[in-house]
């Protein structure tokens, strides 16, 4: 379930004491990190691309304005209607509208984080129109109320007995004796039970991983053929997306592909990549009637000229969170927030402010690893660290976190004070914890050692030691 | 209006107005120019090199590949396929000329149907644009002789694709289908049949897409 966003600490201790999302945890996270690198191993090319999708996007975002109106333009010379959308009631009523206006009952979805992000589901439901969600992992978390934890994966936290109950409970019409042998059997129970589903629904929402400003184009990336089912079956086409989407060509498209699939799931590609230009022409037999593109800015026009604006560059890969030793301990769900791990952190204070997502940035140990994996290169340690310091500078951090930081500055601004008290802490704690190397209580620090042990000193300081060492090296 | 106020909000974060004429026209230039990216030499080989590297990539994505020298042989080859897996012997074919033409009246064990996929249909029989050697990729433009649902909706997926077609990247590709006229309502890339890993992070195929890819390539065709 998604948890409140304020209450990341108390989310994050009983998701660490929960077994069965250990268990999901320990199984996903080497998964994703090998499969990463071992498609990186195969294209020596990789880095090369990396810094070449960083600059198309750095050169899109620099024009964004540009960009937008000649994709605009674009998407209308195919037949096709942009909804510009500020806000995500904007968006929820424009996909509405067009709903209604087209006599729209159901929907079929493909996966969408932007359609999580302006909650669509439940308002489509509060105004009788029935969202069927596609993607198989996202099918599941509709069908037990939940929402995702992970971003390209976001019924990673569930096990196989999870899925099996889920569809007993849900597939009431199917006989109640069925054996579920193989993970393959609940895969074909629902595309059966998905199909009719795909072949009635009156319109398709999908999102766009790419919008191609030069063609007025959207892109979908796909592994189960969900999505193409949802935005070609039914008589109108719904493209739920983000300005921060837009690229200038086909070839800027390209590049940006080569990285994502690897990034993302280890691919060298993913099985489906469609791009969807307009409604069907004057010739086709088949294709929607009507093709809308909802475009949502929800904060992310405030990002650009800012310290934040690197984070437009972002692919929604997933790299970052699939090698993030904070997800790996927590999942996604803790975070409270649509979107998890680190490129949550950095993102969810610009869509839900600082006063609700403060925590979110402080959720790092700021290893770096999820700015080494970025295929588009964002620093995002360095964007937590921003979130950081405006949280301090609006005093928004709790009381002990500030007291504890200005007694660590006034020591810190007397360096030789500063150097006694620390080598006598470090001596002190390594005499204490010598023989285990390791404390499991330590006074006020029960907050760090309930959840883990803190280390002992090895003995002197760094300090301590360089000028130990300098002095040896000058006898 | 949302428009206006989205563009205003981006101009005043970039601190500037619209862009001026003369970085507008160099923009445009680059829209008409659309300059390609770093390719990978992965692909960078002859005709002989690019069918070899296609078929290992298409195979590793777990795709089945089969050489044919002639249209002719095609009815055989497809029965055979059918035979093989236990599946009916029908076939609905995307209503393509070069489809159409194949000899198919030689071998009357199959039933053929040319037009647009019905819900539960077992097999189709469509024809490749372009094949992309770098990740064993197929492309297939949508048109009223290729109707996308042909790609997505059978249980099994059987795509001609002519040899002289495969290209080395994406990007020749696309500028074969730029050549062509302008760019079609759908154009999808396919790479192996569809699949899942929702289920525990463990690959199984056949999701919502076709089950199996089988994909027939014609030597010597222009």
């Amino acid at each position: 379930m998604l948890q409140s966003l304020a209450a990341f600490k108390e989310n994050a201790t009983s998701a660490i004491g929960n077994a069965g999302l250990q268990r999901a945890l320990a199984r996903a996270k080497p998964h994703f990190a090998k499969k990463r690198q071992a498609a990186i191993d195969l294209l020596p090319e990789f880095e090369a691309l990396r810094e070449a999708a960083k600059n198309i996007k750095d050169h899109t975002i620099a024009h964004l304005d540009f960009y937008l109106e000649i994709y605009a333009a674009a998407v209308e010379a195919s037949g096709g209607t942009v909804h510009w959308c500020s806000t995500a009631q904007d968006a929820r009523a424009a996909v509405l509208k067009i709903c209604q206006t087209a006599g729209v009952r159901t929907v079929t979805k493909g996966k969408s984080m932007v359609t999580e992000e302006i909650a669509l589901n439940p308002f489509l439901e509060a105004n009788g129109i029935t969202p069927v969600e596609t993607d198989l992992g996202e099918y599941i978390l509709q069908l037990r109320g939940e929402t995702p934890s992970h971003i390209i994966a976001p019924a990673f936290h569930l096990n196989r007995e999870d899925w099996e109950e889920s569809f007993r409970k849900s597939h009431a019409d199917l006989p109640a004796d069925r054996v579920f042998r193989e993970r393959r059997d609940l895969l074909t129970e629902a595309r059966g039970k998905l199909r009719e589903k795909f072949l009635t629904a009156d319109a398709g929402i999908t999102g766009a991983n790419f919008l191609i400003a030069e063609s007025g184009t959207s892109v979908i990336v796909t592994n189960e053929g969900n999505g193409d089912l949802t935005q070609t079956l039914p008589r109108v086409h719904i493209v739920v997306t983000s300005i921060e989407k837009v690229v200038p060509t086909i070839e800027d498209t390209l590049t940006l592909l080569r990285v994502l699939a690897r990034s993302a799931t280890g691919q060298e590609m993913s099985v489906y990549t469609t791009f969807s230009t307009g409604p069907r022409r004057a010739a086709d037999t088949d294709g929607p009637q009507e093709y809308h593109a909802v475009l949502l800015d929800n904060g992310r026009s405030a990002m650009a000229g800012t310290e934040f604006q690197d984070m437009l560059r972002c692919i929604r890969c997933a790299a970052c969170m699939n090698h993030c030793p904070v997800y790996g301990a927590i999942g996604g769900h803790a975070y409270g927030s649509i979107y998890p791990g680190p490129m949550g952190a950095v993102l969810t204070p610009m869509l839900s402010g600082i006063e609700t997502a403060g925590n979110l940035p402080n959720a790092s140990t700021f290893c770096g690893k999820c700015e080494s994996v970025c295929p588009v290169k964002i620093p995002l340690p360095n964007l937590m660290r921003h979130w950081r310091e405006r949280e301090f500078e609006r005093h928004l951090s709790p009381p002990a976190q500030r007291y504890g930081l200005a007694i660590w500055a006034w020591f810190a601004k007397r360096p030789a004070l500063y150097r006694a008290a620390t080598r006598a802490a470090a001596l002190g704690l390594s005499l204490m914890g010598h023989k285990q190397g390791r404390f499991t209580w330590l006074p006020f620090a029960s907050a760090w050692t309930k959840t883990r042990d803190f280390p002992a000193p090895e003995g002197d300081t760094f300090f301590a030691q360089y000028a130990a060492r300098q002095k040896a090296r000058n006898q | 209006m949302s428009r206006t106020a989205i563009l205003s909000a981006i101009r005043r974060g970039l601190k500037r107005g619209p862009l001026p004429a003369d970085q507008q026209a160099m923009l445009t230039s680059r829209l008409k120019t659309h300059p390609r990216g770093l390719i990978p030499a992965r692909g960078q080989l002859d005709l002989p090199g690019r069918i070899a590297l296609f078929t290992n990539q298409a195979e590793r994505e777990f795709a089945t590949v089969a050489h044919l020298a002639a249209p002719a042989e095609i009815p055989a080859a497809i029965a055979a396929y059918l035979a093989r897996l236990h599946l009916p012997p029908t076939l609905t074919i995307s209503p393509h000329p070069a489809l159409r033409a194949i000899p198919f009246a030689a071998t009357p064990a199959l039933q053929i149907r040319s037009g647009t996929a019905l819900p539960a249909e077992s097999t189709c029989l469509t024809l490749a644009f372009a094949g992309i050697a770098e990740t064993g990729t197929l492309l297939l433009p949508s048109g009223p002789q290729t109707p996308t649902t042909n790609n997505i909706l059978p249980d099994n997926s059987l795509v001609l694709l002519p040899a002289a077609r495969i290209t080395a990247s994406y990007e020749d590709a696309f500028d074969l289908l730029r050549a062509e006229a302008s760019l079609p309502r759908n154009v999808m890339l396919i790479t192996g049949p569809s699949r899942s890993a929702d289920i525990e992070q463990t690959l199984e195929l056949g999701a919502h897409g076709p089950r199996r890819l089988h994909i027939l390539i014609l030597d010597g065709q222009g």
